[in-house]
């Protein structure tokens, strides 16, 4: 089990070494000089040459790439080129929102996927089945954007239940800021939510066709004891993998939904900084995201231990 | 059901309905296609989206870049069908239009990344050494969600189809090769693989003629969902304003542009809106259709 721990723990950062990489060389390739744009309009070509030494722009490639890493062990991810501001100071700003918008949807959509994928399973081929199957089909290709802009029609436009738009920072009281997020967390969670259901439900469909259930049944207990105690618990591994997977969703989705909802989080900040090219924050931003995302499913892929006794790796 | 049926008429149909030529797998998925009228939707409505993006310019459009601004913000009416936008430009001409961006991106995108999947994925499948490297990148690649790697790599290069086209295939290829990689792994196990070996059979023949047959059908499933995935990542790009130039006419710039008015010409989103979402939606089904031919005992649960 340590062990297992031990080697899960070095090919993240493996695979943590490769995406700086990547990430580095994504900015070491941004055609046109970051010097002449840090210097301005007005710059004479001495001025640029400075900058240059300053910032060991003629160093060699690995040199300049060690120099980074030296740099974001210390929490350092640059400067903005726009702001002149230090990228993690900005992006630190920004989490609230990004935060606020990601653990709502991710909450809710488990906590209605889950039942879904488990009551289709229990009455697969009824009309419930199939239309959480047919709901799940639509959620994977109604893009997130399109979705949020038939709810901001429906639901803050026609009728004016909720604010188009905005968000309220959660000390100005729960309920405003949680009114600001309902819209939002649905357009994020509906594409979510359909895989979630889909598949525990085919994860489900596998376990109930097992003797032990079987057996369950033919000793009498009650069929939700044998769908939550006996079913659920062995499907949950397939369940837990594909809500770690679909954090990537969650995090391009939020990009998008941000923008529409006019959300001042992480997806706004890289959204502003693609149009101004403003490059080190959206280098930035991928780090973080992926971090994040490899760390949620290295938590995943430890969790197993939980609801397998038998794994022990 | 389907089955009994089967059964039923085998002793008249069958000779008739397994033509030698037909190999297993494509009998599988005419097979599919008769028990999932969904699919035949789907590839109903694909074509019909492929034949509108073709003939655009004859289907009753005008110029989609063209700019009247006596005529802006018309609603839906019958000179202007799907209204017009803030510069008096016809929006049905530019959703038309747009169609073939998403298209050309989905299809292109498909197709690159299975062709560049099937290729790294054969070599990784078969050289060790070669496969402990290039599966660590991939992993590092698909540990950036997809749309961010997409976001930048555009932010590197002018915004151009081309341009959508290559970020967007580099974002999705890593999972094909994944799952060519491991399709190789387990088929080189396999007896009748030993015996060619055993037999003397060359390595590229041994990949041409035993491995690649095998490979190819859910390679074209895995393709169909990438054509998906691309087309909501086009118009994502589009709408945040790293993707197709504004001068092209694609769905997510239409969206984009029409964001600010969402209130007062709602239209402006709703449409393009529509028109990504069944596109999409038509390439799934065929793709869930394809997956369950190919998989009779997948098809039961999913």
């Amino acid at each position: 089990m340590i062990a297992y721990i031990i080697r899960r723990l070095l090919s993240t950062l493996v695979v943590m070494a490769v995406v700086g990489f990547v990430v580095f060389s994504l900015l070491y390739l941004t055609p046109g000089d970051p010097a002449a744009v840090i210097a301005g309009d007005i710059a004479t070509s001495e001025d640029i040459q400075r900058i240059h030494q300053r910032l060991g722009l003629d160093d060699p490639f690995i040199v300049q790439f060690g120099r980074w890493v030296g740099a974001l062990a210390h929490g350092d991810l640059g400067t903005s080129i726009f702001t002149n501001l230090p990228v993690t100071q900005l992006i630190g700003q920004r989490v609230e929102p990004t935060v606020s918008l990601t653990l709502c949807t991710l909450v809710v959509s488990i906590a209605l996927a889950v039942p879904l994928g488990v009551v289709a399973a229990a009455k697969a081929g009824t009309w419930f089945d199939r239309a959480v199957m047919a709901f799940s089909v639509l959620g994977f290709s109604v893009p997130v954007f399109v979705l949020a802009y038939i709810l901001i029609l429906t639901f803050s436009v026609r009728l004016d239940w909720l604010p188009v738009q905005g968000y309220r920072s959660f000390h100005e009281g729960v309920w405003p800021w949680l009114r600001h997020l309902i819209l939002p967390s649905i357009a994020l969670g509906t594409v979510y939510v359909a895989l979630i259901a889909r598949m525990t439900r085919a994860s489900m469909l596998d376990v109930l066709a097992q003797d032990y259930i079987r057996t369950a049944e033919a000793k009498g207990l009650a069929p939700q004891q044998v769908l939550i105690g006996h079913a659920l618990k062995n499907a949950a591994i397939p369940v837990m993998t594909i809500i770690g997977v679909g954090i990537a969703l969650l995090i391009s989705g939020a990009i998008v939904t941000e923008t529409v909802f006019a959300l001042p989080g992480i997806g706004r900040l890289t959204v502003d900084a693609i149009l101004r090219r403003d490059y080190p924050i959206i280098q930035g931003v991928i780090l973080i995201f992926s971090a994040v995302y490899v760390l949620v499913n290295l938590l995943v892929d430890l969790s197993y231990v939980l609801f397998d006794p038998r794994i022990r790796y | 059901m389907a089955r009994t049926a089967d059964i039923g008429a085998a002793p008249a149909a069958a000779p008739a309905a397994a033509p030698r030529s037909m190999s297993p797998t494509w009998r599988r998925f005419r097979e599919a296609f008769r028990r999932h009228p969904t699919a035949i939707l789907g590839a109903a409505i694909l074509i019909a989206m492929i034949a509108i993006a073709i003939f655009a310019p004859w289907l009753g459009t005008v110029d989609p870049q063209a700019v009247s601004p006596a005529k802006r913000l018309r609603p839906p009416s019958g000179a202007f069908w799907l209204g017009t936008d803030m510069l008096g430009r016809d929006v049905y001409s530019r959703v038309v239009f747009g169609a073939r961006v998403s298209l050309t991106v989905g299809l292109a995108v498909a197709a690159l990344s299975t062709l560049l999947g099937l290729t790294i994925g054969l070599v990784t499948g078969y050289m060790r050494r070669v496969d402990a490297v290039v599966m660590r990148v991939m992993d590092g690649l698909m540990s950036i969600p997809s749309v961010l790697l997409a976001i930048a790599l555009m932010a590197l290069t002018k915004a151009s189809i081309g341009n959508v086209i290559v970020a967007i295939t580099l974002a999705e290829m890593p999972r094909v090769v994944r799952l060519v990689r491991s399709l190789v792994l387990s088929l080189r196990e396999q007896t009748y693989v030993e015996a060619a070996i055993a037999a003397g059979t060359t390595l590229p023949r041994i990949l041409v003629r035993h491995i690649l047959p095998n490979i190819v059908a859910p390679l074209l499933v895995q393709g169909t969902y990438v054509c998906g995935s691309a087309m909501i990542t086009e118009a994502i790009l589009s709408f945040i304003g790293a993707g197709t130039p504004p001068n092209i006419p694609s769905w997510g710039n239409i969206m984009a542009e029409g964001r600010s008015l969402i209130q007062i010409a709602s239209y402006l989103i709703v449409f393009p809106g529509i028109c990504l979402s069944v596109t999409v939606l038509a390439v799934n089904l065929l793709g869930d259709g394809m997956r369950d031919a190919l998989d009779p005992r997948l098809a039961r649960r999913m």
